[in-house]
């Protein structure tokens, strides 16, 4: 019988705290540059688009990563309804983590528009363009946006309380060795 | 009864203080406390009015879908990567409009028209532009902008312009002169036809060797067409759609689309101030309209948003060039969901 893992491995960690970041700052680029009339929006409008293509690649091989890793237990003592938040919260995290950039990659195929992506290469356009289905994506991104702010203050208060509070372990097998 | 322990009071500050802060911050960036600048929501909403037409375009909402094709001289081709510009032709579509929100504004009262093209010769050669009949923007930056248009609207009261307040703008404006200028001498032609059309804002064109060339460019007539046959009578509202309907029955309409290079001397990212006309021009093909699209949905699909470039083209730093993709996405976000929902009205 081999020992449970206490810690999540190196790779897990990796792409947790990078997509973190990634997820992090996307969601404040957007929230900022659908308002924004200043001369760094088209800017940070064509890098929001480049990332999302990276944060649609490095979901997808998190996925894959995750499914192959040993991950540790949630303590034995935590209560079951607790044990279900998470498990469902996890599970909805990586949810709107694919849906995300799939709906942004939707919404640019109905307005007709090709994805630049660091200027290296073009995503094409999946439709021609259609102002119906403009109007699904774009308000379907908003809203997986929407829940994905919530899944993440969830997730982080959550953490916290397991670092802080329970001091069970769970926070720090994320956080180091 | 047992003491919470201290530390546990404390553990929940933190947490409590950690998650109202985070959603503070979401809140802030999405403007719910306020904004310090003009947002691309406050100007499509002073663009709509009280009483918006929903589905509608919340600028230049009435207009006419026109297909054709580019043909390209190939003289630009040395100064952009841009394969729109090789030797060649091109299918576009396009959209003569009016200004304004009202997508059943009578054709010939309105002060601005506009030629919107989109061109598409694969995923990396993509091309919106929306061009105005003038030359210039009055202001420079989307600020000025609004306060621009909040000076020129009627009185809510009186129906009527303030005079006063307009030349006091203008007067605190200087800027301004060179669209003013411009606006005393423009007299409106008979037909979409023979307007000239301008790119206004300024745009690089980087070439193989990855130099760059600030342009403007402009959709030039090579018709002159003073009167409009239907303007003195019952369908004077439309006389304008219905000039083309006539002449896209037996013929095409055709610009010669012109290029103007920048010197050293021209400030690309001020949008007030023309260029001198000593500037060298290349004429960089033909625009070749040629029918009526029937369907007005191939138009209502697109956003004509001018900071879609093909490779080989790029966005200047001009203040106002870069408020329109912005103001466009929200002015089309707007009328997708309501086309969406069903909540379109009839025109």
């Amino acid at each position: 019988m081999t020992q449970p893992v206490t810690t999540f491995p190196l790779s897990m960690r990796i792409f947790h705290w990078g997509m973190a970041a990634l997820v992090l700052s996307m969601i404040f680029a957007g929230l900022a540059m659908v308002q924004s009339l200043q001369t760094w929006q088209p800017t940070v409008l064509a890098l929001h688009k480049a990332f999302g293509v990276v944060a649609l690649v490095a979901v997808l091989l998190r996925l894959i990563n995750r499914l192959r890793s040993r991950v540790p237990e949630l303590p034995s003592d935590l209560p079951s309804w607790q044990v279900f938040a998470a498990k469902a919260s996890h599970v909805l995290l990586y949810a709107a983590l694919f849906a995300m950039p799939i709906s942004g990659y939707l919404m640019q195929s109905a307005a007709g528009r090709a994805v630049d992506v660091f200027g290296i290469f073009t995503l094409p356009p999946l439709m021609s363009a259609d102002l119906v289905w403009y109007g699904v994506f774009r308000e379907m991104h908003s809203w997986v946006a929407y829940a994905l702010i919530a899944l993440l203050v969830v997730h982080i208060a959550a953490a916290l309380q397991h670092g802080l509070l329970r001091q069970d372990g769970v926070l720090k097998s994320m956080w180091k060795r | 009864m047992s003491m919470i322990p201290r530390h546990k009071v404390t553990s929940v500050a933190i947490i409590g203080f950690a998650v109202i802060a985070l959603i503070c911050a979401f809140l802030y960036t999405a403007g719910v406390f306020g904004n310090n600048q003009v947002t691309a929501q406050q100007f499509v909403n002073f663009q709509q009015g009280e009483n918006p037409h929903l589905g509608f375009r919340r600028a230049h909402a009435k207009g006419v879908c026109v297909r054709g094709d580019f043909i390209a001289t190939g003289e630009l081709a040395a100064h952009t990567r841009s394969t729109l510009f090789e030797a060649g032709s091109t299918p576009f579509i396009g959209r003569f409009s009016i200004g304004g929100g009202n997508p059943s504004a009578p054709d010939l009262e309105s002060g601005v028209r506009s030629l919107a093209l989109s061109f598409d010769a694969g995923s990396d050669q993509q091309w919106r532009t929306a061009m105005n009949t003038p030359p210039v923007m009055a202001v420079g930056t989307p600020e000025d902008f609004y306060a621009q248009l909040q000076t020129l609207m009627p009185d809510p009261e009186t129906g009527q312009r303030n005079p006063e307040r307009i030349a006091e703008f203008f007067a605190n404006h200087p800027e301004t002169e060179n669209f003013r200028r411009w606006s005393a001498q423009y007299q409106p032609s008979g037909s979409f036809a023979s307007e000239q059309y301008h790119s206004i804002n300024a745009f690089y064109l980087i070439n193989q060797q990855g130099e760059q060339q600030a342009v403007r460019w402009a959709a030039v007539p090579t018709v002159q067409i003073d009167e409009n046959q239907y303007a003195d009578t019952d369908q004077a509202a439309n006389a304008l759609a219905l000039d083309v309907r006539d002449q896209l029955e037996d013929g095409t309409i055709v610009f010669d689309l012109v290029f103007t290079l920048a010197s050293s001397d021209d400030d690309e990212n001020n949008p007030t101030q023309p260029w001198p006309e000593s500037r060298q021009q290349i004429t960089a093909g033909q625009l070749v309209i040629r029918q009526l699209e029937q369907d007005a949905a191939i138009c209502n699909n697109l956003n004509f948003d001018p900071l879609i470039l093909p490779r080989g083209m790029q966005a200047t730093n001009d203040p106002i060039l870069r408020a329109r993709s912005a103001s466009y996405a929200e002015s089309y976000r707007r009328r997708a969901r309501e086309t969406w929902l069903g909540k379109e009205q009839q025109q």
